[in-house]
């Protein structure tokens, strides 16, 4: 279970995140929508450690990150996996490198252990021919795909999605949750997913928060949020201009 | 007024704060370098780009640059009668002073632009985050490597332009102008000294410090972008360029 408690971030004079309270229950899968500029990306960066909280508590599975560092930091970072929004893939190897990478790095597996994973998580994620590829040579979907197995390789318990569906195509996009629901399935993490996909984010999610203006202002399940009558957040969904939040 | 003085506050304090992190960037990544586990393919990977890669380049400085020497040397020993001197002058050039100094320019040029091109690329799509996700040090990982490599290849290319140099001297000097071959290397043999070689060593060391450091913090705090990493390549390379001459007339001075 994940819980942000009274969290605030600024940069410089400009406050981002202004006192959110979060509670993710363990294997849900958290839509956290809002404008671009809301504070999303942000509080991944917080939930992961990327960023320290100006004030407030991060608890991850009972332990506050906030006051931690180093190794035991480290601790709970092997817990968690983030899908970054390009992927964050290295460019220096190959999507086999790529995935097998943190099973190196941080486990003592032989090699013949690491090659079976690897094969197998590339099944699951749809890339078993694109394996000797270099990321560059990737369309969009297949680079999100192969970050996301890097992700999943290590087994979290808790995994981040950065805009997983940004800039890809309606099937894709529709392909990609797909994929996110089938390995949530299968590995059984707890989710926070930061997207603008709107309503197509609703069909996977099993809780949503909007994030405005640095605070979450509701939170609840889907159909909740749908059936929401603030209007700040019919604005949001139907997306129209007219209403509280203004466009520009 | 009170703005001007904010304006020359802050610039000082941001100048002050970018000394502390180079500095604490340095000493991060030595200390990495005597943590396990040690990232030996990686050290191996930086030692070729920085080194092998660099290799035809360095070459080609050290020929022409000990050609010059040998076609200057000669027609200003000439003026005084002293051809004689001219593979000790070529020889005492090089390994003191233009070896180390034009050998680290062209790598930085080189390999220093690189490095910076692509530690800044990994730190704007968000590969250093992922690093660090992953519960890796992006510091160990990253700068140490290219911190050892700079150190142990550019003495290394140092040596190659120096002796390269002295044949394309040796070409000039004694093939295309007529000096003597055992006058040209007798007399640099007796001239010549461990110290200068020790001299040019030093100065090759820091070198390969000052290029592996400075590009490497500058792509590691790379912002904004392609422009940030466009950026941070020009400065990596100007930065590295005037400490190299400055810690060269340092280096002179002292020794």
């Amino acid at each position: 279970m994940i819980q942000i408690v009274d969290v605030y971030r600024s940069f410089g004079r400009q406050q981002v995140l202004k006192g959110v309270d979060l509670r993710v229950p363990a294997r849900a899968i958290m839509a956290v929508i809002g404008r671009s500029g809301s504070g999303k990306t942000v509080l991944l960066k917080v939930l992961i450690g990327l960023l320290r909280p100006d004030k407030g508590q991060v608890i991850i599975e009972g332990t506050d990150i906030t006051q931690l560092s180093g190794r035991r930091l480290d601790e709970i970072r092997e817990r968690v996996g983030m899908l970054f929004q390009g992927g964050a893939l290295f460019d220096s190897m190959t999507v086999v490198e790529n995935i097998a990478f943190p099973l190196r790095e941080k486990t003592k597996l032989a090699q013949e252990e690491i090659a079976d994973k690897v094969e197998r998580m590339l099944a699951s994620v749809g890339l078993s021919d694109m394996g000797y590829k270099y990321p560059a040579e990737l369309s969009g979907g297949m680079k999100k795909r192969a970050a996301l197995a890097r992700t999943l390789i290590t087994g979290p318990s808790i995994v981040l999605f950065d805009e997983p569906t940004t800039g890809l195509d309606p099937i894709l996009v529709h392909a990609t949750h797909q994929l996110i629901l089938d390995t949530h399935r299968e590995f059984g993490y707890t989710a926070v997913l930061v997207s603008h996909e709107i309503p197509e984010v609703f069909d996977i999610a099993t809780r949503v928060a909007m994030i405005h203006e640095g605070r979450i202002i509701e939170e609840g399940t889907p159909e909740e949020i749908l059936k929401s009558s603030d209007p700040l957040i019919r604005q949001f969904i139907e997306g129209s201009l007219e209403g509280p939040i203004r466009p520009l | 007024m009170l703005g001007f003085i904010e304006r020359i506050g802050r610039t000082v304090i941001e100048w002050l704060a970018g000394m502390g992190r180079m500095m604490t960037l340095l000493l991060t990544a030595l200390l990495w370098a005597f943590v396990p586990p040690f990232r030996l393919q990686r050290l191996l990977r930086q030692i070729h780009f920085i080194g092998w890669r660099s290799l035809l380049v360095v070459v080609l400085t050290g020929v022409f640059s000990g050609m010059v020497l040998g076609l200057q040397g000669y027609y200003t020993l000439s003026r005084f009668g002293a051809t004689a001197m001219l593979g000790p002058a070529v020889a005492l050039s090089l390994i003191r002073e233009i070896g180390p100094v034009l050998c680290a320019l062209v790598v930085t040029g080189r390999a220093g632009s690189a490095i910076a091109a692509e530690i800044g690329i990994m730190r704007i799509t968000d590969q250093i985050d992922a690093l660090t996700v992953m519960a890796l040090k992006p510091i160990k990982f990253l700068i140490t490597p290219n911190i050892l490599a700079g150190v142990i290849t550019l003495p290394l290319l140092t040596a190659i332009v120096d002796v390269i140099g002295i044949y394309g001297g040796y070409l000039v000097g004694v093939q295309l102008l007529g000096v003597g071959q055992g006058v040209y290397f007798g007399e640099m043999q007796d001239i010549l000294s461990m110290y200068d070689i020790k001299i040019g060593l030093y100065k090759s060391l820091s070198f390969g410090l000052i290029i592996s450091w400075i590009c490497s913090y500058k792509g590691f705090y790379t912002r904004f972008g392609a422009e940030g990493v466009s950026q941070a390549i020009t400065e990596a390379v100007v930065m590295s360029s005037i400490w190299i001459l400055i810690c060269d007339y340092f280096w002179s001075s002292v020794l």
